[in-house]
């Protein structure tokens, strides 16, 4: 197993230095970039020229490529561009957003899909069963985009249920300590900041949630029927045993792996999902962070760490995913 | 072992049924406070992206200078909804026959809001800091200072100018003197520029306003600019919190003018259009900018006030006369002839929107009345395409996508019509759609790959030098790098004449040649930005200048 977990390590390090060289390159050879963004419409060419030079950008792209890599080994990935702001500190401020939505929109789609695919294959055929397929199609294929508006619209605008945007109302004061707000506010004891960071998740997190719910639904639902036909949980039911025993140790248990390996996938399909999500409900964080990394002035730095943070972030998952299996399936373990 | 993980499973399911209980308590103690969830004394207002910082002198866009407008003040003022001035930090002020030596009266018993005084000395300092800023970081950020002021004590770079300013003196506590090495015609009206805002020289001391670092590719501003602002505006600091995406300032009890009728006025980033529209519904945020063209009509049909900013804008059709046969002045006319602005105006402007026959609007001094129109006429553009021995024209005309610019909210749809009329006449059209930061200003200002474009700009203040001197003052790659040596210097010497009328009388003419004679690019319209607030804000006054100050606003 250690052997794995540090073969999987040496991968990773092969992999994010590939990476960096590429994004590098391809980031500075994009049209358009950060010196048109910062100097806008009252560019001269003198001010380009200065500019150009004060960032280097007049260098050879190996020279830049070589100073960039002096400094990340060093742990410093530059300032944003757009906000001046350390990398770190302006991902650090963006992470813990993205993953609070997208842990909350996990929660709800396993919570929900797991009880609801084992409802759905016990109920083969019936009422139950045709609504849950029913509505997992609906569910994989209605754009995030257009259900997040379509929420909001009757949610904010119709009904005032939710507020419209944002991870907090203004006025609530709330003393950052993980950047968790919901955390934040349990450890401060700023209740009022839990109930409210809460309240503006609801929306977000399960416009999040809907593709995965229905991917974990259809799978769980696929699997457990699967599993019902096996010769194991006939002799059970045969012996006698009780249902919860039945189910538990010999159906969920069973069935589990493959939608444990689709959470994983899921949690890829988040992370990108997020990027709409959170522009809908203007969700400060990763999401967001990228794309005004892209479109407000190609903010390289920023962009940078980004995609090895992404890269990075699904190689740990996938490892966490392959080590779970073991966890869950003894066979894994022994080869 | 197995009932273990049995239970950590189950573990897991109670922790989603009890988070997502758990929300559903959330929503209902929400509920509960919602009654009181209306602002009294605070105006919420949804700014459309991050500020950058607040030292004035760094920035140079709309969402760091609306709430540095609202923390400091400039020497000079515009009036509230024009582009006219008014003493602001300084009562009064004269310059010397040369237009060289400025000297300004300033107010007394003003305080920044750090309780330091302001005075001449304090002037001065600022001036002087912004003359001696050293480092290309630094330096490279003042964009507006190296708009008006050239160059520096030290230029860091070759080819930024001469430098404009020559000394500061504080002759007493109410009199600073301000020597230039010459005269330039974007005086007085710069004095008023966001830019130019006077700080407490002991907060830009006390907070190393000055150190701005490089690192790697970009810059970090000082604990001055992100943390310390201090100016002697309406409002003073109260904080920025990042994460949440809210700046917050506190009214100043002090304040030499119409203190505040709010207590706090946060500013929130909202980037999504749509969104800032939702919040407003809500009732989340009292105001918000540059609401959609489409939008406005039903916003005012649902109650909220729709405040039109008068026009200070210019959206123009450039030529690139890199293209021989845009050389020849009757292409151009004929082009001029065959758009049909009216109706472009009335389609696709947003309302209040105006046609443009000079690149300035006509509040601007130097405004000719009596300029060469270019009515739609398409038998006319045909007739001259004729005479200069032109057929089978095509031009690639490149237009921005990703964008909305106050002059310009709709780029794409203002194209198809464009180009919709040149195809009528016979000039055939290949659309070149380029992302706005994404490769349009590189591919049309560096690099001049266009025939045709579209672009244009707000005015900073009332002067024209400002519009056609940045224009038309000299050679640019955007129109083609054209010798048209007799328009830069009859500009140049019009931005030069120091007596009002002289200068008034310099400007009429340029725009009169520039429509008749050289004709580099074609104004399409004025287009007024528009300002929402909700219902029960009051005061808020519109500035052509995205000036807004928001001590007169009161909500409720």
């Amino acid at each position: 197993m250690l052997r794995v977990i540090v073969r999987r390590l040496l991968q990773l390090a092969v992999t994010l230095i590939a990476l960096s060289a590429l994004i590098f390159i391809w980031l500075r050879n994009l049209p358009g970039g950060p010196i048109e963004a910062l100097l806008g419409e009252r560019a001269t060419p003198e001010r380009r020229a200065l500019l150009t030079k004060a960032l280097g950008y007049d260098q050879p792209i190996l020279v830049q490529y070589g100073k960039f890599m002096q400094r990340v080994l060093t742990g410093d990935f530059g300032n944003s561009i757009r906000t001046g702001d350390p990398v770190a500190e302006v991902i650090g401020r963006a992470f813990p957003a993205t993953i609070e939505l997208a842990l909350v929109a996990m929660i709800i789609a396993v919570g929900l899909g797991v009880p609801l695919g084992y409802l759905a294959a016990r109920h083969r055929g019936r009422l139950l069963d045709n609504l849950s397929i029913a509505g997992t199609l609906l569910g994989i294929s209605i754009p995030i985009f257009f259900l997040g508006y379509l929420l909001k619209d009757v949610f904010t605008q119709n009904i005032h249920w939710f507020p419209p945007s944002g991870r907090l109302s203004t006025g609530v004061d709330n003393t950052e300590v993980t950047g968790f707000f919901v955390l934040d506010g349990l450890l401060t004891r700023e209740f009022d900041a839990t109930a409210d960071a809460l309240w503006h998740l609801i929306l977000p997190a399960f416009t999040l949630a809907t593709i995965p719910l229905a991917v974990i639904v259809r799978i769980t639902r696929a699997s457990v029927l699967d599993v019902l036909n096996e010769d194991y949980v006939r002799t059970a039911e045969a012996k006698g045993l009780r249902h919860r025993v039945i189910r538990g140790r010999h159906i969920l248990r069973n069935a589990l792996l493959p939608v444990v390996t689709t959470i994983g996938l899921q949690t890829g399909a988040l992370l990108s999902g997020a990027v709409l999500t959170e522009k809908v409900y203007n969700w400060g964080g990763l999401g967001t962070l990228i794309t005004d990394s892209i479109s407000g002035g190609r903010d390289y730095p920023v962009l940078q760490a980004l995609i090895l943070l992404a890269a990075l972030v699904f190689v740990v998952v996938n490892l966490l995913v392959d080590l779970s299996y073991a966890f869950i399936d003894p066979r894994v373990r022994v080869r | 072992m197995q009932a273990g993980r049995l239970k950590a499973a189950v573990a897991l399911a109670a922790a989603a049924a009890l988070a997502v209980g758990a929300s559903g308590c959330a929503k209902s103690e929400r509920d509960d406070a919602g009654g009181g969830a209306k602002t009294g004394g605070t105006f919420v207002f949804a700014g459309a992206g991050d500020p950058k910082n607040f030292d004035p002198i760094f920035n140079d866009d709309g969402e760091s200078f609306r709430p540095i407008r609202q923390m400091y003040d400039t020497l000079i003022q515009n009036k509230p909804g024009t582009a006219d001035l008014q003493g602001a930090l300084a009562e009064s002020w004269e310059h010397d026959a040369d237009g060289k030596v400025w000297t300004f009266k300033l107010r007394k018993g003003v305080k920044f809001h750090d309780g330091t005084p302001f005075n001449a000395a304090a002037v001065c300092f600022n001036f002087d800091r912004w003359f001696n800023m050293k480092g290309a970081a630094a330096q490279s950020q003042m964009i507006y200072y190296s708009d008006v002021f050239g160059g520096f004590a030290k230029n860091e770079a070759e080819g930024v100018g001469q430098p404009v300013y020559n000394k500061c003196e504080a002759k007493d506590d109410g009199t600073a003197v301000v020597t230039m090495n010459q005269y330039k015609g974007a005086f007085p009206g710069a004095f008023a520029l966001t830019a130019l805002s006077i700080a407490s020289p002991e907060a830009l001391k006390k907070y190393d306003a000055d150190a701005v670092k490089q690192n790697g590719d970009s810059f970090e501003y000082s604990a001055f600019a992100n943390e310390h602002p201090v100016g002697t505006g309406p409002f003073s600091f109260g904080g920025w919190d990042k994460a949440k995406g809210e700046i917050t300032l506190n009214r100043n009890p002090d304040y030499w003018g119409d203190k505040a009728k709010v207590d706090k006025l946060v500013i929130k980033v909202i980037k999504d259009e749509n969104t800032r529209k939702q919040e407003l519904r809500a009732g989340t945020v009292q105001g918000i900018d540059f609401p959609a063209p489409a939008d406005r009509k039903a916003l005012s049909g649902e109650g909220f006030q729709v405040l039109d900013r008068p026009a200070f804008n210019i959206l123009y059709l450039g030529f690139n006369q890199k293209n021989p046969k845009l050389k020849d002045l009757r292409v151009r006319q004929a082009i001029a002839y065959a758009l049909n602005r009216q109706q472009l105006v009335q389609t696709k402007g947003p309302g209040g929107t105006k046609v443009a026959d000079e690149f300035m609007p006509d509040t601007v001094l130097g405004y000719a009345s009596d300029v060469q129109k270019y009515d739609y006429n398409p038998e006319k553009a045909k007739q001259l395409l004729k005479d200069a021995g032109v057929q089978n024209l095509t031009l690639n005309f490149y237009y921005p996508t990703d964008v909305s610019r106050p002059y310009m909210p709709n780029p794409q749809e203002i194209f198809t019509v464009l180009a919709n009329d040149l195809q009528a006449v016979g000039i055939k059209v290949n659309g070149v759609a380029r992302p706005w930061n994404g490769g349009y200003k590189d591919d049309v200002q560096q690099f001049g790959k266009q025939d045709l474009h579209i672009l244009g700009w707000t005015g900073d203040y009332n002067d024209p030098g400002n519009f056609v001197g940045t224009f038309f003052g000299r050679g640019k790659v955007e129109f083609g790098d054209q010798a048209m040596t007799e328009m830069f210097d009859a500009i140049t010497k019009a931005d030069g004449t120091v007596d009002e009328a002289g200068k008034k009388a310099a400007w009429e003419q340029v725009n009169r040649d520039i429509a008749a004679k050289w004709l580099p690019a074609v104004p399409i319209w004025h287009a007024p930005p528009a300002i929402v607030v909700t219902k029960d804000v009051k005061g808020l006054v519109a500035s052509p200048l995205t000036d807004e100050r928001f001590n007169t606003v009161s909500v409720g």
